[in-house]
């Protein structure tokens, strides 16, 4: 088995040398993928075309977060450093798994707290929060961890907001998210994603709860500051209140 | 210049990988692994691609590489009764062009001897009819061998869906170690698959030694562009599209960067060429296609 020399040394292709490329790149974080900016620009398109044409593609959707978030994901991380509970999630870097959620305390918790009402939700929806895409392409380790953050943080604005998962309910939580973290994916979610929705249900979203959503987003703090797992008991009623989201027609 | 701010990946994502485990070492794509990780992590990308493997061909050749299988064979020109041996055959393009290839020469053929038969009792012409009927391929037949699970049954999915099961057979295999006997085909050919074999002169021994006397090497792979511009133009579209392709349509980054990588550490054709060589082939030649992105060599065992 004798190892293949390489031959004529091709020129550096993207503008980087040979060797560096035969050493690999270490993980800034594990699944970390580097990419040149016009790889992300074909990225950030073609993942969007595949998302419309395939709306069951999620990992689309994460990949468009990323390649899109390089303006609004430092403006989220500095939100998140510059308030005191926003900082702490920064430094300790919480994250949302079964396996690090205690789901039979949090059934335990009375109706209408935040933790009860978490759990119904994922059980009602048949969804759980590890189905949730790590980042790839975010080149900075720190807004790696803030768009983690604001994905697992995602059921719960569902539980907030009091939306399910179907087509609807997720346009309604997008225009909420589009407001309160400025991604582009959000809003170029809002803006696509009723595309796909029924003139019946498009009334309702356009009359009453995308002006309710964008209420509520401008409305409230950054749900990002705010350390969920340290108020599973806290109702949700008073966490809205808190916050400064208006309650769901 | 600002082409290069365009396609250069982030600087600080840079640093050096740790020396590797022990054995010989060997390249996948850019890494440097051992023989035994190689064959794992290129076991690893088909499984992975096996779903989506037409699909992503398509889109990267943007169909073209329908072509290159179409002159591969046509240069095999096969008469039926030939007995083929399709290597790394996985999803079955070779294999179902070989058969629709021999069946249309056979129906030539038959035809042919309808037109001799001028003088037969309308008997005698339907006896004949049944009897050729029954033999459309004419005695031919491909084996596909393929060492990855996940691809066979691709290959199987696809033959059911198509049609295809007269003269074709499936079998699991490693193209460094045939589980077939000696001198038993007419044809071997390993069509974008040699790449991706750890031991290449195995390869080569091993379809010398299962190959007639008098049988014929084909190998369709990658090859190396000689043309500056064009080279450059390719190495652009390979380490910038392709792998957002795989990350788009199959939602695999890494495996579809490690085929363009792969492409680059494979020797190019006069170092094939001599590799066939030394297997013991002669009459080897080789017939570039696209300025030399895909090469066709060819070898006889005499």
């Amino acid at each position: 088995g004798r190892a293949r020399p390489s031959h004529s040394e091709p020129r550096g292709r993207d503008g980087r040398g040979r060797e560096e490329e035969m050493e690999g790149w270490q993980q800034l974080y594990p699944g970390y993928i580097p990419t040149s900016p016009l790889q992300k620009a074909l990225l950030a398109a073609g993942s969007a075309v595949m998302a419309l044409y395939d709306p069951y593609r999620h990992d689309m959707v994460a990949v468009l977060g990323e390649t899109t978030g390089c303006l609004a994901l430092p403006n989220l991380r500095d939100k998140m450093k510059n308030h005191p509970e926003g900082y702490r999630i920064l430094q300790e870097r919480p994250r949302i798994r079964l396996s690090t959620l205690d789901m039979g305390r949090l059934q335990g918790l009375p109706d209408g707290s935040l933790g009860r009402e978490y759990v119904r939700f994922l059980e009602d929806n048949k969804v759980s929060p590890d189905t949730r895409m790590p980042p790839k392409f975010v080149d900075d380790e720190e807004l790696a961890y803030v768009i983690q953050r604001y994905r697992e943080v995602h059921d719960l604005m569902h539980t907030l907001l009091g939306m399910p998962t179907n087509m609807l309910g997720e346009v309604v939580v997008k225009w909420f998210e589009a407001i309160q973290t400025g991604l582009p994916m959000c809003v170029l979610g809002a803006a696509f994603g009723p595309v796909r929705l029924s003139t019946r249900k498009l009334q309702v979203l356009a009359t009453e709860l995308v002006p309710w959503a964008i209420r509520s987003g401008l409305n409230s703090s950054c749900v990002l500051n705010v350390y969920y797992e340290q108020r599973w008991e806290q109702p949700v009623e008073s966490l809205r209140e808190e916050l400064g989201i208006f309650p769901p027609p | 210049c600002c082409c290069r701010a365009l396609l250069s990946r982030p600087h600080g994502a840079l640093r050096p990988r740790r020396a590797l485990a022990h054995g010989p070492e060997m390249h996948f794509g850019f890494q440097t692994v051992t023989e035994e990780e190689r064959r794992e992590k290129i076991y690893q990308v088909f499984e992975n691609v096996a779903k989506k493997y037409d699909v992503m061909n398509d889109s990267m050749t943007l169909g073209i590489h329908r072509l290159w299988k179409d002159i591969l064979m046509h240069k095999m020109n096969p008469c039926p009764g030939t007995l083929l041996l399709d290597v790394a055959g996985g999803t079955g393009d070779i294999a179902f062009r070989f058969i629709n290839y021999v069946r249309a020469v056979r129906q030539r053929q038959l035809q042919r001897k309808l037109k001799h038969q001028q003088n037969l009792s309308w008997q005698e012409i339907f006896e004949s009819y049944q009897k050729d009927k029954f033999n459309s391929l004419g005695d031919s037949q491909v084996v596909v061998c393929d060492i990855n699970r996940e691809m066979l049954k691709v290959g199987k999915q696809k033959a059911q869906h198509l049609g295809y099961s007269e003269g074709l057979s499936w079998v699991l295999g490693n193209a460094e170690e045939l589980p077939f006997d000696d001198d038993k085909f007419d044809v071997y050919t390993i069509a974008f698959g040699i790449r991706n074999v750890t031991r290449i002169d195995l390869a080569l021994q091993e379809a010398y030694r299962v190959l007639k006397p008098g049988g014929r090497f084909l190998c369709l792979e990658f090859s190396r562009v000689s043309n500056p511009l064009l080279s450059r133009l390719y190495d652009l579209y390979s380490f910038q599209v392709i792998p957002v392709l795989g990350e788009v349509i199959a939602g695999d980054w890494k495996s579809y960067q490690y085929l363009v990588e792969s492409i680059r550490q494979f020797p190019p054709q006069e170092e094939l060429k001599a590799m066939i060589e030394d297997a013991g082939f002669f009459k080897v030649d080789y017939e570039n296609l696209n300025f030399g992105i895909v090469a066709i060599h060819s070898g006889f065992k005499l």
